[in-house]
């Protein structure tokens, strides 16, 4: 499992910009196979990294406390899942799969594994 | 015998006896001794126990219609059959022969000549006099008319050449029923009152139920005064309440589940209890749902649970890889696809197991450290902020212990459901029955446990 941390050179205004962000949660969905939004205090997103590791998947971390933009990131994810709860979110070839009920339930009823092949993260 | 029949019809509210003996007749399949009634001219037999509520009997016995009340069990029938109506119309629906009814009344009838000796009826309303007197028959007689407080009977004229022989005899039976269906009422009345006691008990505890449930306080222990944790102790008492209400009815769909299995019933209907058995599961994690968010260490204490499921409880349930590793052989035969669909269940649900248990692992951990925090031991200050702002970090990672508890039951909850899917109704039906045997195995082991013997 690595962890990639995201680093600006600029500072961002803080009146933020929902689409921006939304489109910047987007962009780094879709650049790995596997990506998960974490906080490195939450130990739901703990169990979900866990989860993927234990079935072989290397999936792409980010941790919005160690982002600058990490509380608005968190924001939009809340607003895209609907819910208080803004991490562990989990996307898999660049589309939305949800939070661990929803990996759980998916990987359950057999549907996971299909979606990590079919997003090259899994091969066997 | 239809002469009763048509005389009942004119009866009035007198309490005679030859209601009743109609009444016998016409319901003779549910007192088994009563089938001498259809034998006219059967002896009256003194020897048996005659137990009429309200504890009379009597013994019709005329020339034209012999009627023996013997062994009469009228538990069921209470004071309707006390009130006892001899009609007779001109047909002679009763040629009185004997009337003998147990002492404490005086029945006033006229009965042509019916030698009425007691007219024994705790439901007549003229229950005081005369009890044991009445062995002449002809002067009872006309004492008894004059105790007439109910409608006309008419009884045919009575031979009284029969009544004379025996009367020694009859003297004693007489005595001896009378005693029997006396005691018999005494029975009668301590078991309706302890009956109405146990009711009026059990009024009195719901409601007290009801009242304890409203105002959250505990009615097991004794912590009524302490009102913080009464709140917590109510909604676990109302889990465990629910809980085991779920339990009977699971027993219930699961006995009707096995019947069915074994009477090889049809797809189509046995589809139909399985879907209610897998209902019924969805309604125990509604429950635990609702228990988990009121109290979240009852649910994980597993003190709703017998001692031996508790001992292999995971995440406040049961392990869902377990139970598919226990179903193992029951299920043959399987499709190969429906193999690789069970291992890939076992599998999934062992690695999201591991999952939950390595983030639980994670919590705790993270509690040991914000609890255990610099300010502990001698070098503690009263440093307020410090303390209380490290109880705030911990309360918000005890939140997170609901979400586990959570996640724990939906993984359960879905497994059983990808079981459903994977297998066929009977194979099915056979794994819920598995399922429910073993933990039936394990409460009772539990309580063979409990119970056994320490020297």
């Amino acid at each position: 499992m690595h962890y990639q941390g995201e680093s600006w050179g600029y500072y961002m205004p803080t009146s933020s910009m929902p689409s921006d962000t939304m489109e910047r949660v987007v962009k780094l969905a879709s650049e790995s196979a596997v990506v998960i939004f974490s906080l490195s205090s939450c130990c739901m997103c703990h169990a979900v990294k866990r989860l993927f590791c234990g079935m072989g998947v290397n999936p792409t971390v980010y941790e919005l406390d160690q982002d600058l933009r990490g509380k608005e990131m968190e924001r939009a994810l809340m607003r895209l899942l609907g819910n208080s709860q803004a991490v562990p979110v989990v996307f898999i070839g660049g589309k939305l799969i949800g939070s661990m009920d929803r990996v759980m339930a998916s990987h359950i009823n057999g549907t996971l594994v299909p979606l990590l092949k079919e997003a090259g993260a899994l091969w066997l | 015998m239809q002469s009763f029949k048509a005389a009942a019809a004119t009866t009035t509210n007198t309490d005679m006896f030859c209601n009743s003996s109609y009444f016998l007749s016409r319901h003779q399949t549910r007192f088994p001794d009563l089938g001498e009634l259809d034998h006219p001219a059967v002896a009256f037999h003194h020897d048996d126990a005659v137990d009429l509520s309200p504890s009379s009997f009597f013994s019709l016995k005329s020339s034209n219609v012999g009627v023996v009340a013997n062994n009469l069990h009228y538990g069921a029938l209470n004071t309707t059959i006390g009130a006892a109506e001899i009609v007779s119309s001109g047909t002679g629906c009763l040629d009185t022969g004997q009337f003998m009814y147990q002492k404490g009344t005086t029945f006033g009838s006229s009965l042509g000549n019916g030698h009425i000796e007691n007219w024994a009826d705790s439901g007549l309303a003229d229950n005081s006099q005369q009890t044991d007197t009445s062995t002449d028959v002809d002067t009872d007689h006309k004492n008894q008319l004059h105790g007439v407080q109910h409608g006309p009977i008419m009884v045919d004229s009575v031979d009284q050449s029969k009544l004379k022989c025996g009367d020694q005899k009859t003297l004693r039976r007489l005595a001896q029923n009378r005693e029997a269906a006396r005691k018999s009422r005494l029975r009668k009345k301590a078991y309706v009152q302890q009956l109405e006691s146990s009711r009026h008990r059990l009024t009195e505890l719901e409601q007290e139920l009801q009242r304890a449930r409203q105002q959250g306080t505990f009615i097991m222990t004794g912590l009524s005064g302490d009102h913080g944790h009464s709140v917590m102790g109510n909604a676990a008492l109302a889990f465990d309440m629910e809980y085991g209400r779920w339990l009977d009815e699971h027993q219930r769909l699961i006995n009707d589940l096995r019947s069915a299995v074994n009477s090889h019933m049809g797809d189509n209907e046995l589809c139909i209890l399985v879907a209610a058995v897998m209902a019924h599961y969805d309604e125990v994690f509604r429950l635990k749902s609702v228990g988990t968010k009121a109290d979240v260490f009852h649910m994980l204490s597993g003190m709703w649970k017998s001692p031996a499921e508790r001992c292999f409880m995971w995440l406040g349930g049961f392990r869902s890889s377990e139970l598919l590793k226990i179903l193992g052989n029951h299920l043959e035969p399987l499709t190969d696809q429906q193999l690789m669909g069970i291992c890939n269940l076992q599998q999934s649900s062992q690695q999201a197991e591991d999952a939950l248990s390595q983030g639980m692992e994670a919590l705790q951990q993270s509690l040991v450290d914000t609890l255990s925090s610099a300010c502990l031991g001698p070098t503690a200050s009263g440093n307020v902020a410090d303390y209380m702002g490290q109880m705030a970090i911990a309360m918000g990672k005890l939140a997170t212990l609901e979400n586990f508890l959570h996640q724990a039951d939906l993984l359960r909850q879905q497994t059983l459901q990808q079981m459903h899917r994977i297998l066929t109704t009977r194979q099915a039906a056979r794994a819920l029955l598995v399922i429910s045997d073993y933990t039936s195995r394990l409460r009772a082991l539990s309580s063979l446990w409990l119970a056994r013997p320490r020297n």
